[in-house]
């Protein structure tokens, strides 16, 4: 084998990726040419300068997160029925885009939040309520004042369980915002740690069980049953929040 | 609902794939921002075309799309990058490759290299990025770039040739403290 043949052969060599036969010759040939020996040694020099890890660009943490959300509307979108003859029409091309336009915003603005969009407002809701000194609307450790104080603000009545003999004090309901819709907020306090407790009806009938979450350093415990969909946020350790969601359910 | 279980599908296959599909897009277009909208793109692309996948190997078939994004968002944007083509013909590869600069390219960092790197011309560029960074194949370079595999190693063979030029110069005029 000459130099003038291992011009390729001994990138692919460094490359792992020359037949047996092919490396042996080319490896032969290296033993006894010292310019191609020194072309080796370079081209595993710059290979190695290569591998550093730095060199990869890495996505912004949140890009994955929007790009999911790209791709969930445009299944919404596939998902409409289309009627076939508007793609082909271009006499009624405009007016259709119109349609199509507003229908999509409409699918858009009705999309089911994913679990993950609900657990960021539920986190936000609940520092809300910290931050603005708004927890509660109706501040009252009286289950029977909390529940009829929603009455007539929402379109569902929320249960309210007084948990004081388990250690975990009403303090208050208050009306919030979560998924686009109004939602009952109650509120509960251990010690010095404050439990929000949002619910809503849920979409479907079925039961779901406790799935813990941790968010900005809150932990989140969402299920649902009887009908509604449950969220408790609370700074409160997970145990003590999985022992007051039990009693919540019980 | 079918088309939601179909995305379900579709980011269980490409999703994984984001961090080598960004890297790509991001050394063909230069910047985060255009970075981004192109990989986005090519993600609505391949999910539009994912009931014409066939299994085999996702990220292959993921990249090939960013790939193609990539070139024709720079045929609309920056048409200018992809108007120098390279000339393809063979050069003695092996010989100007023997320079004794190792040692100088050792103290080369990886700020200089990313400069380097992004300086060589997108064919080479390109072949460069998922070979060293990505790790891929010669085949798999071949199918993502639709090149002859022949025409894959001499590029990348090319490539590392001039990369390595402009790094032994700069190194050389960093040492004598002169100006590249």
């Amino acid at each position: 084998m000459t130099c003038q043949d291992t011009g390729l052969l001994i990138h692919a060599l460094a490359d792992g990726e020359l037949d047996l036969v092919n490396s042996i010759e080319i490896e032969e040939h290296l033993q006894d040419c010292r310019s191609c020996a020194q072309a080796q040694e370079n081209i595993r020099g710059l290979r190695s300068l290569m591998k550093d890890q730095s060199l990869r660009f890495t996505p912004a943490a949140n890009f994955e997160k929007r790009l999911r959300s790209a791709v969930r509307r445009e299944a919404k979108e596939k998902s409409m029925p289309q009627a076939p003859w508007w793609r082909w029409s271009m006499a009624a091309a405009s007016l259709v885009v119109v349609v199509v336009a507003v229908w999509a915003l409409v699918v858009v603005l009705n999309r089911p939040s994913s679990d993950a969009e609900i657990a960021q407002e539920v986190v936000s809701g609940h520092v809300r309520s910290l931050m603005a000194q708004h927890l509660t609307d109706v501040p009252s450790s009286d289950q029977h004042t909390v529940k009829p104080w929603f009455d007539g603000k929402l379109d569902f009545s929320p249960p309210v369980k007084d948990l004081g003999p388990q250690g975990f004090d009403l303090k208050g309901g208050r009306l919030d915002y979560i998924e686009n819709r109004p939602v009952a907020a109650i509120v509960y306090q251990r010690r010095q740690h404050l439990i929000n407790v949002f619910v809503w009806p849920a979409n479907s009938n079925s039961k779901s069980i406790a799935q813990a979450s941790v968010r900005q350093g809150y932990n989140l415990i969402r299920w649902t049953n009887s009908g509604m969909d449950w969220w408790a946020i609370s700074d409160l350790n997970l145990a003590e929040l999985q022992e007051f969601v039990q009693l919540l359910q019980n | 609902m079918p088309e939601q279980s179909q995305a379900v599908r579709f980011e269980e296959i490409a999703l994984p794939h984001l961090s080598a599909a960004y890297n790509l897009a991001r050394w063909l277009v230069r910047n985060d921002h255009d970075a981004e909208d192109v990989v986005q793109e090519a993600y609505l692309r391949a999910f539009k075309y994912f009931g014409g996948y066939r299994g085999g190997e996702g990220r292959t078939w993921l990249l090939t799309i960013v790939r193609n994004s990539c070139y024709s968002w720079l045929q609309r944007n920056r048409a200018r990058e992809l108007t120098d083509s390279i000339d393809e013909t063979q050069e003695d590869l092996a010989l100007e490759f023997a320079n004794p600069e190792l040692l100088l390219l050792q103290h080369a960092d990886a700020q200089m290299v990313r400069a380097a790197l992004a300086e060589l011309p997108i064919e080479f560029r390109e072949v460069m990025v998922m070979r060293e960074l990505e790790e891929l194949s010669y085949k798999e370079i071949a199918t993502i770039a639709d090149l002859p595999i022949g025409t894959v190693m001499s590029r990348l063979a090319r490539g590392r040739k001039r990369l390595h030029s402009l790094l032994t110069t700069r190194m050389g005029s960093e040492t004598k403290g002169g100006v590249a």
